[in-house]
């Protein structure tokens, strides 16, 4: 982590940046912060006017409203409130008046570190924090330095508070009635930015802008959206990945009122799928369940999970590519007497959205207009135009707010767009909406890999690890995709073997290794990614450790931590010293489990109180202690560790698995692929966030690796059973 | 296709379906209420939640011929009823939304509850609201909500 952030630092350090301002026709001030990073027409000089999007970040409207593009997706992380809150800050504007707007597709808001419009890795406070302070911080100059020069008073003796900046003598002057004459000013190079003492909304507890039209009903999400004359499509995928039709009888399918029409589309994976549209989606629903197709599935791998896990055990007897090999690789054969050998399973897991997938997708022939719930706005834009033969900057993009994705909504293959495109592009003039049905959802690919982790411990005479062989079986989520150069190194997808490779335990002799074997099923990341599963792993692994030590568990793991661990030290700390009351106090029949973890920069300590109710896990209390770096919204963080945690739960439902039998999917909606309902949570979940003014980290992900292993481990406590096989089928 | 007659929040709907079409359908593509989600279609997620005769009730299974005079009331018009107003704003107040496409069921089943139970247990909470998935997982504020709800319609006034 400490490379990367150093990296980040240059890389924004190294690029230049400028700020483009202009007086709109409706009177009020844009303000747009260009990073030369895109390559975009800065170099020549101005940057090329652009129609749409409005090429701003901030609008100070006459009436004294603030609109701030945010400039990723909004499915429920809370950037629609935080990001605007680090611009709001630094501008000095009043919070009240502010309104976010999620931006659309374009260069301008792409992330500042990886190069394009995208939600993923924790990243969206981590890498616009800088990003969004500077827009707000020059905002402010220039409408101070407006106010300075109609009052012929010098600038550093004027302040600004909600809005209003204040002069000598008393003067005032709102920022709405200084935008004018601010938009004519150059623009500062540097500005000052705030001591975090000076912060005003950064660190406080602010409620999100967006609860009110969320629980009236009011707000749209991608699938709410209606245009005119416009059509809906479903499409019948193969049962298999890559097959395709040998014949497709659509008569029944056609005679129902309201198809507009049927044809075959290619998927992404090689195989061709049918396409159904329609007036509705009620209507394409009954036409989609009237088409008779006759599947060749003599042409493609049909993947079984009872073959799987047996070639994956059988992987895993066997050292893979080399991820980590630290100290002597013999070590293990020393150590006969006292060891530790476990095997984990992990199924594949779907995402799940709560709002099935859906794009829409209109082709004028030299243009497309495009309405997307999308993670990775730069990726899907340009695949709808490799589909539609249309550049980028000939597709207008619309960010739309989305229920949820934790993963989902960034394929690097953009195969939902691409079906979108595909659909519109026989219907040109028509807005065309793709919704995937919930079946189409669970069945559809795109997977938290399976996995199988093989771990050889050898314990020393003062009973923690002296030697350690970890072998890793899973499908690598990056092979064959752009991302494979950054990811993949000697063979080992980073992805996978993360939360054990680079782990913060010192262990003398570590050796760590990974085998991605190649199956025909789509994988995807999954909320916290190789963390879902190496976390599981390594945390009930210290636990077991710490049992047969007879030893502490959180003072075991204090002895284990490498001593510059200092953040998961802080939160091993700040948990133990939180969860003391009531871990003293625990009803007869439950036990506490412990596990503390690093993700994305952000470290987490759990404590869970457990008891066993109908055969299942109940979780009575989660005290989770976090350091996210600043917290820029304590709020938001608190709320993303009680939710994320019970996201984290879903790796433990009994109906917690995809499986698949000769080739084909076994579940298809939530009676057989079952996320935790109320019943399943926890039922109180206490986040303590320690104080800091380090850089932020994100905190979307790092909540989910920590909960099912601390539950698993008060688990063990209670029956003396280990559980190294996901779901949890049997307590 | 048939001609029905609907009464949604209070005001009469007219709509020419096909018989078998879901509630659900109805109300978002024939009537334009957006606000009444699709989750499952199977009745197991509960985002489509509306209520039927004061009743919750998963709208995607609920075909439009069987419907007959019972008023619907969905997450659009929920907000006139008191304690509907009062869920909604201790839904704002406790900050429980996150990506919030499932809170507009949620929302219908949490009123459905405590319109029949006025001081739900955490056990009482579990039962009424344990067809409502939030993927989310924003069942701790869910439960907290309720409960400020539940207290501020005792007290009689507003959040």
């Amino acid at each position: 982590m400490t490379a990367a952030t150093n990296s980040a630092k240059g890389l924004l350090q190294s690029r230049r940046s400028f700020l483009r301002v202009s007086a709109t026709a409706a009177g009020g001030l844009l303000v747009s912060l260009y990073f030369d990073l895109p390559l975009t027409a800065q170099e020549a000089g101005q940057p090329k006017p652009k129609v749409y999007p409005p090429d701003a970040f901030v609008h100070i409207k006459p009436d004294g409203k603030i609109v701030i593009q945010v400039n990723r997706i909004e499915f429920g992380q809370g950037v629609q409130t935080s990001l605007p809150m680090i611009l709001a800050d630094e501008m000095d504007a009043d919070w009240s008046q502010v309104l976010a707007e999620l931006a659309p597709a374009a260069d301008v808001y792409k992330d500042p570190l990886f190069g394009i419009q995208m939600v993923g890795g924790s990243g969206s406070i981590a890498h616009s924090f800088l990003q969004y302070r500077e827009l707000g911080a020059k905002t402010r100059a220039m409408l101070v330095a407006a106010a300075a020069e109609q009052w012929k008073v010098p600038a550093n003796q004027c302040r600004t508070e909600a809005s209003v900046v204040h002069g000598p003598g008393g003067r005032s002057a709102k920022y709405s009635d200084l935008a004018d004459a601010a938009a004519h000013l150059p623009i500062p190079e540097t500005v000052p930015l705030k001591q975090p003492a000076d912060f005003r909304l950064v660190g406080k507890k602010v409620r999100r802008l967006d609860s009110r039209p969320k629980c009236d009903g009011s707000l749209k999400f991608g699938l709410d959206l209606d245009l005119p004359r416009m059509k809906v499509a479903l499409v019948a995928h193969p049962p298999i990945f890559g097959a395709s039709p040998r014949t497709v009888d659509d008569k029944a399918a056609r005679g129902l009122s309201g198809v507009a029409d049927i044809f075959e589309i290619p998927t992404v994976s090689k195989g061709t799928a049918v396409a159904v549209v329609a007036d509705n989606f009620w209507t394409a629903k009954q036409a989609r369940d009237r088409l008779r197709i006759d599947w060749d599935l003599s042409k493609v791998e049909h993947p079984d999970t009872p073959q799987l896990r047996q070639k994956y055990k059988e992987l895993a007897g066997t050292p893979g590519n080399i991820a980590v090999a630290r100290g002597d690789g013999k070590a293990l054969e020393g150590i006969a007497a006292n060891r530790i050998v476990a095997e984990y399973e992990f199924p594949y897991l779907a995402h799940s959205p709560m709002e099935p997938l859906n794009t829409t997708v209109r082709f004028d022939g030299d243009r497309a207009e495009v309405w997307a719930g999308s993670q990775f706005q730069t990726v899907d834009q340009m695949a709808i135009g490799e589909v539609l033969g249309l550049k980028p900057d000939e597709i207008t993009f619309h960010t739309e707010i989305a229920g949820g994705g934790f993963g989902r909504r960034a394929t690097p293959d953009s195969h939902v767009q691409r079906e979108a495109a595909a659909i519109a592009k026989r219907l040109t003039g028509v807005p065309v909406k793709l919704v995937w049905t919930r079946e189409d959802d669970v069945q559809g690919g795109y997977y938290r890999p399976m996995h199988v982790h093989r771990v050889e411990i050898g314990i020393g005479a003062d009973g923690m690890p002296a030697a350690w062989r970890h072998i890793i079986v899973g499908q690598s989520l990056v092979a064959g995709t752009p991302f494979a150069a950054m990811l993949i190194k000697n063979g080992v997808d980073e992805t996978a073997v993360e939360g054990t490779a680079d782990t913060h335990y010192d262990i003398p002799n570590f050796h760590v290794s990974a085998h991605h074997p190649a199956v025909n099923v789509p994988v995807l990341w999954w909320r916290s990614v190789g963390h879902t599963h190496n976390a599981f792993v390594m945390e009930t692994l210290i636990e077991e450790l710490a049992t047969r030590a007879k030893m502490d568990p959180i003072a075991y793991r204090r002895k284990l931590l490498k001593p510059d661990a200092k953040k998961l030290r802080g939160v091993l700390d700040l948990m133990e010293e939180k969860s003391a009351a009531w871990r003293g106090n625990l009803p007869a029949g439950h036990a506490v489990g412990f596990s503390c973890h690093e993700s994305f920069g952000t470290s987490v300590a759990c404590a869970t109180d457990v008891s066993i109710e109908n055969k299942r896990p109940k979780i009575h209390r989660v005290t989770v202690a976090v350091d996210p770096g600043l917290a820029v919204n304590p709020l938001t963080i608190e709320s993303q560790f009680q939710a994320g945690v019970c996201f984290g739960v879903s790796q433990l439902m009994a109906k917690g698995a995809i499986t698949l039998k000769e080739g084909r999917v076994e579940q298809d909606n939530f009676d057989a692929y079952t996320p935790p309902y109320i019943v399943d949570a926890p039922v109180a979940v206490d986040v303590h966030i320690m104080p800091s003014t380090e850089k932020p980290s994100g905190c979307g992900e790092p909540p989910v690796p920590v909960i099912s292993p601390a539950v698993v481990n008060a688990l063990s406590r209670l029956t003396g059973k280990r559980y190294r096989t996901l779901p949890l089928v049997t307590v | 296709m048939e001609t029905y007659k609907l009464t949604v929040n209070g005001q009469p709907k007219h709509i020419t379906v096909d018989p078998g079409t879901p509630l659900l359908w109805a109300l978002r593509e024939d009537l334009k209420m957006t606000g009444t989600k699709y989750g499952c279609g199977i009745a197991a997620c509960g985002a489509c939640t509306v209520h039927l005769a004061g009743v919750a009730t998963r709208s995607c299974v609920v075909p439009v011929s069987l419907i007959g005079d019972r008023p619907i009331v969905t997450i659009e018009g929920i907000g006139q009823d008191k304690v509907g107003r009062a869920v909604q704003d201790a839904w704002v107040s406790e900050d429980v939304v996150q990506c919030g496409y499932c809170q507009s069921g949620q929302i219908m089943s949490a009123v459905a509850l405590l319109k029949s139970m006025p001081k739900p247990t955490d056990t009482n909470i579990e039962e009424s609201m344990g067809g409502n998935i939030c993927r989310c997982g924003t069942y701790v504020r869910i439960r907290e909500a309720i409960k400020a709800a539940s207290r501020q319609l005792s007290r009689g006034g507003a959040l």
